[in-house]
């Protein structure tokens, strides 16, 4: 898959794409901070535990408890806002109203309008930009599990409520509306989430829920400057979900503009098992959330030095690690290239390309190796010493080993967790064909084949290949495909 | 109540083994046992807990360790203090059978100061009332004449320490819910500084005006709990971050500048208004400079704090929904169950104070009312600050009179809100009131004098109201 490709399965639908209409999406990705406590008390942010081992005065809401802000989400929240561009401000919490039995108080701590972080952008691996709205700190909620009648929310008997996840530090990030496809939208949502797992402030869990989107959609007749109206999806449990959800709620606005009717502004739920969206509530049943100052929190107003403290702390960003990786194969890249740049970074295995190729190996062969071979279990190859990959990268190069060989031996060193790939090549009995061998076997299957090789001879490439099979079942593979063909060319135009 | 019964002799007389903890402990639980019954000062008396904790403190005196501050001294607590194992309901329904799990900040302050807990006492429902009369399990009788309510909400604990059962107690002021109950009943009630006092522990009712703070027989009681309770806790944001004030009693009031201020004595029963300015005489005969001062932006405080007010504690109240703890009435989803438990847990005023603090926030009416009430908040301080160029502390009324009929206003909110006109101001500033007794009105009840001060000039505001004590005597 190519950078900015359409990222979802293809889909189906005659949807926007097809006619002159232009999909418009923002999106408000809710982050766990993976701090060691909740946002306003000691307890731990873990989850998977044991229901409502977790909790404490403060995350149950009892009477009296007070919030005391955790300073690791705000160094956490403040990290996002660097890999963003977006500025840090003083910031204050308000509380946010409304009954719900999984929230404690009955109200969450959240920042409303003077948030930490504001304004910033994403820049995405396909080129575009999206800007960013405001990054902000909130509480998480408690996590409800309907009971009976299949756990659906409207059937249910009764319904259980954990309070482990109640408390626990989110960042919310909102987007400018400036998506303009499913595609697009999901390609930031991964974007995004590569660079909160590179921040240290989120694993990028979203099958745990750390990470959680919900996407504002609406659509327009292509030229048109304003905004249509648009309806908030929610329950968009993977990028796969999101794309599918945007694709599909896009298609439905579509056609009820086409035939005539208007789009009310609502939110709705997706529907996985359906693959539809389904009105939840409109904009005259949501809720008056009556936001006011928290008078439990002091305004936070982190000094320029903790701002710079936790901006230096943050790695090197997704974008900067494929920049690293393009850079050293130059400018004569192929896509398939890029791809595995791609792949590399993805898989946290950028770095060890990058020692590999300062201990001399080929970057091109090191990015193959690494984005296929390595790929298969990362732990192990994170494991492996790079100058050991190095070494067998150069001796596939040079043709000592070929790329068959080199896989095998590759396979040893990951188990090992390196060695010389020399000596495991001679163990296994790779012994590094010398040129003149080599010539003396090529010799030998031409003699053998006449007929193949006058038609060779006459300028039918496609025989190369017969000869380069002859060639590897005489020397059991240990030829070099490349020095077999460079062997043929020279004796063809030798002949000629 | 005498002085050789105040905390402060007490705690003396324990620390030198002339006296046991275990017999002051117990000499305070007959005076409950005998005279509360009529009172209705307390919810709940943890006799049990009480003299465990005095043997306690008997054994670390025995042992030559000191138990502290106040050793063996017994303490009472509004019941909106969170004690952990022991009922702490608000005078509310909807907290029935609640046992907290854990101290208040205070509570745990004051136990490691060697106090008893004797109990917990009464108050109107989730401190919204000026009588005691909004406690949902019984109203609280005077003890200085039982037909008077004590004030509220703290009545509870005023009338504790006015009928002699404990030197000390806690309360909580929001708007003048510590020093209105003292002035009524004849104790000292201060209002700290907002901040002084952790909250921690503190059931909310207007999280920004909430103070915890002491009532007591004398203001040299009221100085020390100061000392016990006050100072930086971690677990409350708004905590100020310093010490405890150290009070000097004897500081006197030479060469202290009080203005007497007109807004907190035109207003008030001509009876009261002259106990006030006899309390200005008896400053200025002590050295001080009394002059009239007049802060307009007074008038506007009761107006804005009822805004404020129950616009907090429409959302601090919203966790009392029947999910968690206290009471539950089952409905048919989880939105009727709410709703039940609510309208069978809350009591009218309660109820009243939820909708106008909802009403207050929302959306199309937040500008008019919640930010309006926010913006007097701003200029209230600023005519404070302006007045406090002038004067070091400034002198009123703590009430516009003496304590009322009980029955006689609970069917007047209106007239029942405006019990507590002198002392909002305070809590909107967030500065330091308190209230002394000096003499009585014309029906021979209680009048208090009331002293402000600006933020942490506690020790100022202390020794000004010792002069008044003494004087009074």
């Amino acid at each position: 898959m190519s950078p900015g490709a359409p990222a979802g399965p293809a889909s189906d639908l005659v949807g926007p794409a097809a006619s002159d209409w232009e999909t418009v999406v923002g999106l408000e990705v809710h982050c766990e901070l993976k701090t060691v406590t909740k946002l306003f008390c000691g307890c731990p942010n873990s989850f998977g535990d044991e229901p409502d081992t977790n909790v404490c005065p403060v995350c149950l809401g009892l009477p009296g408890s007070l919030p005391v802000l955790n300073e690791q989400a705000v160094e956490l929240a403040m990290r996002i806002g660097a890999a963003l561009q977006a500025e840090v401000r003083p910031s204050t919490f308000h509380r946010k109203n409304y009954f719900y039995p999984d929230m404690p108080k009955d109200y969450q701590i959240s920042q409303y309008d003077e948030p930490i972080n504001v304004g910033g952008w994403l820049d995405l691996p396909d080129g575009s930009r999206v800007g960013i709205v405001r990054a902000h700190l909130e509480e998480d909620t408690g996590k409800t599990t309907h009971q009976g009648a299949g756990g659906r929310i409207h059937s249910a008997d009764y319904a259980l409520v954990d309070y482990n996840r109640a408390g626990v530090p989110l960042v919310e990030i909102v987007s400018e509306p400036d998506i303009r496809s499913a595609a697009q939208a999901r390609t930031y949502a991964a974007e995004l989430r590569a660079v909160l797992v590179a921040t240290g402030a989120s694993d990028g869990r979203m099958e745990e829920g750390s990470l959680r989107v919900d996407a504002n959609v609406s659509v327009r007749r292509v030229g048109e400057q304003r905004f249509g109206t648009r309806c908030e999806i929610k329950n968009l449990n993977s990028l796969r979900s999101l794309a599918r959800a945007v694709e599909h709620e896009a298609a439905r606005q579509v056609a009820v503009l086409e035939a005539g009717g208007a789009v009310v502004q609502e939110t709705r739920h997706w529907d996985e098992e359906a693959g539809r969206t389904i009105a939840m509530r409109s904009k005259e049943e949501a809720f008056d959330y009556r936001y006011f100052q928290e008078p439990d929190l002091v305004p936070l107003a982190p000094d320029a030095a903790w701002q710079e403290r936790a901006a230096a702390s943050i790695g090197l960003l997704p974008a900067a690690r494929r920049h690293r990786l393009l850079a050293l194969l130059g400018q004569d890249r192929t896509g398939a290239q890029e791809d595995q740049v791609q792949s590399v970074v993805d898989q946290g295995l950028d770095d060890f390309v990058v020692a590999a190729v300062s201990a001399g190996s080929p970057a091109p062969l090191a990015l193959v190796r690494a984005s296929n071979e390595l790929a298969a279990d990362v732990g192990a190859a994170q494991r492996l010493e790079p100058s050991s990959f190095a070494a067998l990268c150069k001796l596939e190069a040079s043709g000592e080993l070929t790329a068959t060989q080199a896989k095998a031996v590759l396979a040893e060193l990951v188990e090992a967790g390196g060695g010389d790939p020399a000596a495991v090549a001679r163990s296994k009995g790779f012994e590094a064909m010398s040129a003149d061998s080599l010539a003396g076997v090529v010799a030998q299957v031409v003699e053998a084949n006449p007929d193949e090789w006058r038609r060779y001879a006459a300028g039918d490439d496609k025989l190369a290949g017969f000869f380069t099979g002859q060639v590897m079942k005489v020397t059991g593979g240990k030829a070099d495909g490349k020095a077999v063909a460079a062997e043929l060319r020279g004796r063809r135009e030798q002949q000629a | 109540m005498t002085s050789g019964r105040s905390a402060a002799a007490l705690a003396a007389a324990v620390r030198a083994q002339e006296r046991r903890a275990a017999d002051v402990v117990e000499e305070a639980l007959a005076a409950i046992t005998a005279g509360d019954g009529e009172l209705g000062a307390f919810l709940h008396v943890a006799a049990e807990e009480a003299r465990a904790a005095a043997e306690a403190v008997d054994r670390a005196v025995a042992d030559g360790r000191d138990p502290g501050p106040l050793a063996g001294v017994p303490v009472a607590l509004k019941d909106n203090l969170c004690t952990r194992g022991m009922p702490t309901t608000c005078a509310s329904r909807i907290l029935d059978g609640w046992r907290p799990p854990y101290d208040a900040t205070v509570v745990t302050r004051l136990r490691a100061a060697g106090a008893v807990i004797v109990g917990k006492t009464n108050m109107d429902e989730f401190a919204m009332g000026s009588s005691t009369e909004n406690s949902a399990i019984r109203p609280t009788r005077n003890p200085r004449d039982s037909s008077r309510v004590p004030g509220g909400s703290s009545g509870g604990s005023a009338a504790a320490v006015a009928a002699g059962f404990v030197p000390v107690a806690l309360g909580s002021d929001t708007g003048g819910s510590i020093r209105q109950p003292a002035a009524f009943c004849g104790t000292v009630g201060l209002k700290p500084t907002y901040g002084a006092v952790s909250r921690y522990g503190l059931v909310a009712f207007a999280s920004s005006l909430d103070q915890i703070g002491p009532l007591t027989a004398t203001v040299a009681d009221a100085a020390t709990m100061l000392e016990v309770i006050g100072g930086h806790d971690p677990a409350d944001s708004t905590s100020i971050d310093r010490p405890a004030p150290r009070p000097a009693l004897d500081a006197g009031a030479d060469g202290l500048r009080v203005g007497l201020c007109r807004e907190l004595v035109d207003g008030v029963a001509a009876d009261v208004a002259r106990q006030v300015r006899a309390a200005a005489d008896a400053l200025a005969a002590a050295g001080a400079r009394v002059e009239e001062v007049s802060i307009p932006e007074l008038g506007w405080c009761l107006s804005a704090y009822y805004l404020l007010a129950p616009a907090e504690a429409s959302s601090n109240l919203a966790r009392y929904d029947g999910v968690r703890y206290g009471l539950r009435k089952d409905g048919d989803d989880v939105a009727a169950m709410n709703v039940a438990t609510r309208t069978a847990g809350f009591g009218p005023e309660v109820k009243r104070r939820i909708m106008l603090g909802t009403y207050a926030l929302s959306a199309g009416y937040y500008d008019a009312y919640y930010a309006q009430g926010q913006k007097v908040r701003t200029r209230v301080i600023e005519a404070f600050d302006r007045a406090y160029r002038g004067v070091d502390l400034l002198l009123g009324a703590t009430t516009p009179s003496t304590a009322f009929r009980l029955g006689e206003r609970v069917d007047d909110p209106l007239a029942m809100y405006l019990s507590d006109v002198c002392t909002v101001p305070s809590n909107l500033a967030g500065h330091p009131a308190i209230s002394v007794p000096f003499g009585t009105g014309d029906d021979g009840l209680p009048v208090g004098a009331q002293l402000l001060a600006p933020a942490l000039e506690e020790p100022r505001l202390l020794a000004a109201a010792a002069v008044l004590e003494a004087a009074a005597r």
